[in-house]
């Protein structure tokens, strides 16, 4: 449990320190829910409509770009050898780095998301359910970026296939998420971030060790 | 003689000369059955009181839909077992069963596009099971594709076949989601307790099931073979460099 939120707290530290690994993304969110009115045009009603939609396909985008980077970094300068020397097992890490980018992504991303859903117009009685799917969503989203950061970890191939890996499996979430009229659908949206956030740390910690080995 | 051990299996060449044997049986016995049921299914069986001539596609739709199916569940558990018990052999399947999953799961779609066009009047619909075989078909392309994007082969497999696992955990959610979002598609006809399909239509179907079933087992074993003599064939030059160096 210690040893746990003491990774948290040196993630979170190093992200602070790194601030384009939180601002990005977040820049990335409100770009797309910027840009959406530009090709769908200003009707109000129609933004209104596909408001949740269009948050919901800005968070799964911006869920993508911490990935390349998630355990990169750390195997690259010999962190994680270091930590797995200690005894550290590859699952305990998994599972405190999908909490730290909870919080490192999740985060500013609830804040941006009601001003973002100013600009599209969103009906403001849709605001309190649409984030608490994108909060439950995030966790959902930190799971796969954690597990599919471990299992591509050294392959070539990129963006692209982080994008091929995470975004089939995304799919429950972003079903049930993007209807918040709905109360059913956000607790099952939730449900399905609940049951990635369970299997994530595994399969990134089995795929850790594969990698070492 | 051949052993049909599990364990005497994990040699990959006693198990490449048991394919180079099976190979033949099952891809002839694959294409008469395929020949015989695709012939009942297209000329001789009664065409569909609703649908008409189009029903007869379904004879290839349906079994590419079940292999494609299958197929993934066969690879995660081959996957599994190589995680578990560590048998080289299983590693070696998963890579061997994604490219003829994916392509069964592509034909599905394209069967069912075309089958589509005249009974629904349109090439694609955003129903729940066709999204579901469109996800699945990108779950394979994903395995595929961590098969080649790492340069270790040994790892890459491991990787995918990590993927194939967390795919088929996801697989009941996904489907259980896009159905409750959106369905077009008619139920099941062919269940485990019994099956809604007058026998006239339902022989054919089976028959190029199994048709479609050998052939894909057929493809796997030409494929476990293709990769133990890859890997033969890497280990002799590792020898030579080795002799040489």
């Amino acid at each position: 449990m210690r040893l746990i939120l003491d990774l948290i707290r040196r993630d979170l530290s190093l992200m602070m320190a790194r601030p384009g690994e939180w601002l990005m993304p977040l820049a990335f969110f409100m770009l797309v829910a910027i840009l959406l009115p530009f090709a769908l045009g200003p009707e109000t009603d129609l933004l209104a409509r596909v408001a949740p939609g269009i948050l919901w396909v800005g968070a799964l985008l911006a869920s993508l770009m911490p990935v390349a980077t998630l355990f990169a970094i750390d195997a690259a300068d010999g962190t994680l050898d270091q930590l797995f020397v200690r005894g550290v097992a590859p699952e305990t890490l998994a599972f405190s780095r999908m909490l730290a980018l909870w919080a490192g992504f999740g985060g500013p991303l609830l804040v941006a998301a009601p001003f973002a859903a100013l600009l599209l117009g969103m009906e403001w009685a849709l605001l309190a359910p649409l984030l608490t799917a994108l909060a439950a969503g995030a966790l959902g989203l930190s799971a796969l970026a954690v597990a599919v950061a471990g299992i591509t970890l050294g392959a070539r191939g990129g963006a692209g296939l982080v994008a091929l890996l995470i975004l089939p499996l995304a799919l429950p979430m972003l079903l049930f998420g993007s209807r918040p009229g709905d109360g059913g659908a956000v607790g099952l949206a939730a449900a399905s971030a609940l049951l990635l956030a369970a299997l994530a740390p595994f399969a990134a910690g089995a795929a850790l060790r594969v990698g070492r080995s | 003689m051949v052993d049909l051990d599990f364990h005497a299996l994990a040699n990959p060449l006693r198990f490449k000369r048991l394919a180079a044997l099976l190979t033949p049986w099952l891809l002839i016995s694959g294409l008469l059955l395929l020949a015989v049921g695709l012939w009942q299914g297209l000329f001789a069986s009664p065409p569909d009181y609703l649908q008409g001539e189009s029903v007869r596609i379904l004879y290839l739709h349906v079994p590419t839909a079940w292999l494609a199916l299958g197929g993934y569940l066969g690879m995660a558990i081959a996957a599994a077992t190589a995680r578990i018990w560590k048998h080289p052999i299983a590693d070696l399947l998963v890579q061997a069963i994604a490219p003829v999953g994916a392509l069964f799961a592509a034909l599905c779609l394209v069967t069912g596009s075309i089958w589509g066009r005249p009974t629904w009047g349109t090439w694609w619909v955003w129903d729940g099971r066709l999204t579901s075989m469109l996800v699945l078909f990108l779950l394979y392309l994903g395995v595929i594709a961590l098969m080649h994007l790492h340069d270790d082969r040994t790892k890459g497999a491991r990787m995918a076949g990590l993927l194939a696992i967390l795919g088929t955990i996801n697989l009941p959610v996904i489907k259980f989601s896009v159905e409750w979002w959106n369905t077009l598609h008619q139920p099941a006809s062919i269940r485990l307790s019994g099956s809604s399909i007058h026998p006239a239509m339902l022989w054919p179907l089976l028959i190029s099931a199994a048709g479609f079933a050998l052939l894909f087992a057929a493809m796997v074993l030409i494929r476990m073979r293709l990769l133990i003599a890859e890997q033969q064939l890497e280990m002799r030059a590792l020898r030579r460099a080795a002799r040489a160096g």
